[in-house]
């Protein structure tokens, strides 16, 4: 599975939105009803899936699916 | 001050033994057991592998991608509400606003939300821990998720008294009607505690009945001779509480009016009753008072009746000492019997049998009795199956670990 298909399942899982919402443009405050709970959570859900750490500081400018992919890409 | 008066006009139970309140009182009626193996987690290690759980499917009251964020009591809270809400009548827009308010207790709270993240904690450390683990565990979370459901923004509390919750919760919530400062009150209990580290704990006490592993449907026998402990049991019970005059404006259905409250404290033991059940007697003697009734009046008592040796023992003395000579003429039931033990639900769902009861006219059976009475409880335990009286008045008793006593007493509605 690429490192976008991976991506999206944390984010259905950790969101619990429907799959097909889930684009790369799809921002998670605005598009996919994200609080800021369930923003740090999802984090915490890519940290563990790509064994990398998210800083708090890299996770602020994380805020549309094809960012969390850009940024799992630069740290592997 | 005029003092309000208090009725009930929705019922919520999401119960072992079933949810919705035809259901439910079908089930009572019935002696229908809602005990049977553990199946929330596996339980073959501990001493007690049995419990009351709530099979019923909740998705039609929590959506897939809320439940993610609750722990199960909160969701059976939330169904026992809507399904409340539902019975009563109102639409969710007329709850809306400052005139109504919510108090939905917990004996414990996310006791699976703490359990799993505890574990976690042990496993990765504590940086692993859920940002939704405080608000998915904290027990007055019941009440914050029904009040933004409904949009209630009137009074709202949180009552934690371990098995004495939701009676607890019932008469603080009649009292904020009864002030004046609301019309409707949700009001009730909700626990989900079947988890190993609850059922271990609680077994360890011995509180737990370990005898019946294999014939789950008779464990929980309150009064019974061979009675051993008692039977855990998950559910969510909220009642629609409202003021007199509110009710009867919209002409909703009236189950019951609620006119006694009384609390107190042992001040004895950590978990044993005081001897002579001495702290329960001065509730049921004030929840009596301050409803203005003769224990005379009283035609049923919907009693703690855990099957423990010590509860069942001190409560029918309790009950003999407040009732005198009357104690003999009472219909006396345990609906643990047939749910188990609800912990902080267990108040607020006798609550709603004892509504249907003085409603129905027919009152609830203690099953698992019959041919096992002991003599040293010798009062009516209504052993035989649900009966049919009309009676006038009821008492519902609840005790709790800590020594905390909450007693009800309730009037059938008659204009």
């Amino acid at each position: 599975m690429d490192t976008y298909e991976q991506v999206k399942n944390v984010i259905v899982d950790k969101l619990g939105v429907e799959a097909d919402k889930v684009t790369p443009e799809a921002r998670f405050v605005e598009d996919l009803g994200a609080d800021s709970l369930e923003t740090v959570e999802l984090i915490m859900g890519l940290e563990d899936q790509f064994g990398v750490t998210i800083s708090d500081e890299a996770a602020e400018n994380i805020r549309t699916v094809q960012a969390a992919v850009d940024y799992i890409g630069s740290q592997q | 001050m005029d003092i309000k008066r208090v009725v009930i006009t929705g019922l919520g139970p999401v119960s072992p033994i079933g949810l919705g309140a035809s259901t439910f009182a079908a089930a009572q009626r019935a002696g229908k057991s809602g005990v049977g193996p553990i199946t929330h987690f596996d339980a073959s290690m501990c001493r007690a592998q049995i419990a009351g759980e709530v099979h019923d499917d909740l998705s039609p009251y929590i959506e897939a991608r809320e439940g993610k964020k609750l722990d199960r009591y909160v969701q059976l809270a939330l169904a026992a509400a809507e399904l409340a809400v539902k019975d009563s009548g109102f639409s969710k827009e007329d709850l809306a606003g400052e005139r109504t308010g919510t108090l939905v207790g917990s004996g414990i709270g996310g006791m699976k939300t703490f359990e799993d993240q505890a574990k976690l904690m042990v496993e990765r450390g504590p940086s692993r821990i859920s940002p939704l683990f405080i608000p998915m565990m904290i027990a007055n979370m019941a009440t914050g998720h029904v009040a933004m459901r409904f949009g209630a923004t009137g009074p709202s509390s949180t009552v934690v008294t371990a098995c004495a919750t939701g009676s607890g919760a019932i008469g603080d919530a009649s009292r904020i009607i009864q002030l004046g400062l609301a019309d409707v009150m949700l009001a009730g209990g909700a626990e989900a505690a079947i988890t190993g580290l609850s059922i271990g704990g609680f077994g360890n006490m011995h509180a737990l009945t370990a005898s019946h592993n294999n014939d789950p449907e008779r464990a929980s026998r309150p009064f019974a001779a061979s009675r051993d402990g008692f039977v855990l049991g998950e559910g969510g019970a909220v009642v629609v509480l409202e003021e007199l005059e509110h009710a009867k404006k919209r002409g909703a259905t009236i189950y019951a009016e609620v006119v006694g409250y009384g609390t107190s404290a042992d001040a004895y033991h950590i978990t044993m009753p005081a001897p002579e059940g001495r702290g329960a007697q001065i509730a049921m003697r004030q929840a009596l008072k301050s409803g203005g009734v003769n224990p005379e009046q009283v035609g049923y008592i919907n009693a703690h009746g855990t099957s423990t040796p010590a509860n069942d023992l001190n409560e029918t003395l309790a009950i003999k000492s407040v009732y005198g000579d009357h104690a003999y003429k009472l219909a006396i039931s345990s609906t643990k019997s047939m749910t188990g033990h609800l912990l902080g639900a267990a108040g607020a769902m006798e609550a709603i049998a004892v509504a249907q009861a003085l409603h129905d006219g027919i009152l609830p059976p203690t099953i698992n009795l019959a041919g096992d009475l002991d003599p040293e409880l010798d009062l009516d335990f209504i052993p035989e199956g649900a009966r049919e009286q009309r009676v006038d008045y009821a008492m519902s008793n609840s005790f709790a670990f800590g020594g905390q006593n909450a007693v009800l007493v309730f009037k059938r509605w008659a204009e």
